[in-house]
């Protein structure tokens, strides 16, 4: 152990991130307004897959593939939620060895509704069946997020395969690692720190920052499509035929009912209906809008005209951006983060998406990757008291950390965007290439060139 | 009789059927179509991807007369369709060899 995470553990620099483990002393009683926070925001994250984000994919497509988009959304969410149930929840959220959980909430085994799981503050828990249905719907998106990356050409069947084995092997260890610990109740001092700390995920125990799933969410699910897009091959004509956005009032009805439900995703994130979450939510609008502005004069002064699809993209990189940062940076910081998230995918949809080569249909890397790798990093500068953020709890003195060492942050954060862009990488490329010899990955060349909406499911969305 | 084919802009197509029937033109066709011409097409572009749309949609009209109202009509469609702009359209003549009205039979002229 490095004598710099040393010091960070004995100063208590490992603060929050989302989430804690279950079993707190079965005397707390959840309060009301968190729980019913709690369930607000389940429902506000589930909004964002169903319909935000399958509206938001589905009007970038071409009319011919639009409903395959959509299906793709609804089944994927319903799959990895019934995943989660069975094995999902108890290997991200149970106290295992530093990577993975165990196997204690199997089938949501000993899961009652008098079950309480931890938050960020002492003495404070929420019913533990509430904190597994929003982690819940967080593997969902992340696994709907994906589909953007090969639209328009793979196979229904090698896409749910594919998904089983990338959120068994990416996102449950991931999440294990970014995310679990067993809550703070226990840190009395720097020895029972140490020892709660000993229980938590490798990178939250090396002090890796990510409020609300920068890493676990974005990272994670950018590069598994970038790996797909180079899997899979470019759509046919790509770059030869138009491939317009069919529709873009479905576009920008998807990205605001995104940024709607990402109040959830990012204030819900605090686990309690308290002053972080307000902090959050008030992140949430400032960044968003500070990037669609960013994206929007980007475009009209170097493309020509401010267009409404710039906007939309804008408002989505401007959420990614902000996510790690969410509950750790103070509102000017949130609109830095914002701004820059917004220039940064002008160029990430450009000039990146060339360098690569690939065909990532609907920017998933050149928007999730970029803002949510610059949103990491990032919240190890603004999360600075020097810079209005919160610093790091002190969950000894039970007050922020006087210290905060903005080089130190940043490192540590580029060593959470590292090892979630080669673990996913990897797992994408081995899930691929199953998928593909199970079922096949990619559908024949006349059933793309007609349209997987009639050949893969058997039906059109609109009349000719 | 003449048949005259006229591609307009779109947005002109009301005037120039209010002109056509002050001048006593009993009936027109009209289609959606598209082309292009000296105007060109113009770009388009999503996020880094630029398309080049080359074809403008445009409005055919089909107007048969008889000769002694062809030149009146093509005037009143001329006058009508006409923003100075590029783009405005063309107009076509043509000789009709034979009319038939089917509801009657009637045959010439008198079918217009």
């Amino acid at each position: 152990m490095s004598n710099t995470i040393k010091k960070l553990l004995a100063t208590g620099l490992l603060a929050a991130a989302t989430l804690p483990l279950t079993a707190v002393a079965a005397a707390l009683e959840p309060n009301k307004g968190d729980t019913t926070w709690m369930f607000i925001c389940t429902a506000l994250v589930m909004l964002m897959t169903l319909p935000g984000l399958a509206l938001f994919y589905g009007g970038l497509t071409r009319s011919k593939n639009v409903l395959s988009v959509l299906v793709q959304c609804m089944v994927v969410f319903s799959l990895i939620i019934v995943l989660w149930s069975i094995y999902g929840y108890s290997l991200a959220f149970t106290e295992g060895n530093a990577f993975i959980g165990k196997f204690d909430r199997l089938f949501l085994k000993g899961l009652t509704p008098e079950s309480v799981a931890a938050t960020f503050s002492k003495g404070v828990v929420i019913p533990e069946l509430i904190f597994m249905a929003f982690q819940g719907v967080f593997a969902t998106i992340t696994c709907c997020l994906i589909v953007g990356a090969f639209a328009e050409r793979a196979k229904f069947a090698g896409i749910l395969v594919f998904m089983v084995i990338w959120f068994t092997f990416s996102y449950l260890p991931i999440a294990h690692m970014v995310w679990s610990w067993p809550g703070p109740d226990d840190i009395k001092d720097a020895a029972s720190l140490e020892a709660v700390t000993a229980k938590a995920g490798w990178l939250f125990q090396k002090g890796v920052l990510d409020f609300a799933g920068g890493t676990v969410v974005h990272i994670n699910a950018a590069i598994a499509g970038l790996v797909g897009s180079f899997v899979i091959g470019k759509r046919i004509g790509f770059g030869k035929e138009p491939m317009k956005p069919h529709n873009m009032v479905h576009v920008m009805v998807g990205a605001s009912l995104l940024w709607f439900g990402w109040f959830g995703f990012n204030a819900g994130s605090a686990l309690e209906a308290n002053g972080t979450a307000a902090l959050a939510f008030a992140n949430t609008l400032l960044a968003t809008a500070a990037a669609v502005l960013g994206w929007t004069f980007a475009e009209w002064v170097l493309k020509g005209k401010p267009s409404l699809l710039g906007a939309a993209s804008g408002c989505v990189a401007g959420l990614v951006g902000i996510t790690p940062a969410a509950g750790f940076v103070g509102p000017m910081g949130a609109l830095a983060i914002g701004a820059a998230a917004g220039f940064a995918c002008v160029w990430g949809v450009s000039g990146l998406k060339r360098m690569f080569g690939s065909d990532d249909s609907l920017d998933v890397f050149g928007i999730h990757g970029v803002a949510g790798i610059l949103g990491a990093i990032l919240t190890g500068v603004f999360a600075a008291p020097a810079l209005g953020g919160t610093g790091i709890f002190d969950y000894i003195t039970n007050a922020a950390s006087p210290e905060y060492s903005i080089p130190g942050q940043v490192w540590l954060q580029a060593q959470g965007v590292l090892v979630t862009l080669v673990w996913s990488a990897v797992v994408a490329y081995i899930a691929f290439k199953i998928a593909d010899m199970l079922f096949g990955i990619r559908v024949p060349e006349d059933q793309e060139r007609e349209g997987l909406d009639i050949n893969s499911h058997g039906e059109s969305a609109y009349e000719n | 009789m003449k048949l005259i084919t006229a591609i307009i802009k779109n947005f002109k197509l009301d005037e120039v059927r209010t002109a056509l029937s002050g001048i006593g033109v009993s009936g027109v066709t009209v289609t959606e179509v598209k082309g292009f011409g000296r105007q060109k097409g113009h770009t388009e572009l999503y996020r880094g991807a630029e398309y080049s749309v080359d074809f403008l949609p445009k409005i055919k009209l089909e107007v048969a007369v008889s000769d002694d109202l062809v030149e009146t009509a093509i005037d009143a469609i001329e006058r009508s369709a006409r923003t100075g702009k590029i783009g405005d359209g063309k107009i076509f003549v043509a000789p009709i060899e034979h009319v038939v009205r089917i509801r009657t039979g009637e045959t010439g002229a008198s079918a217009l």
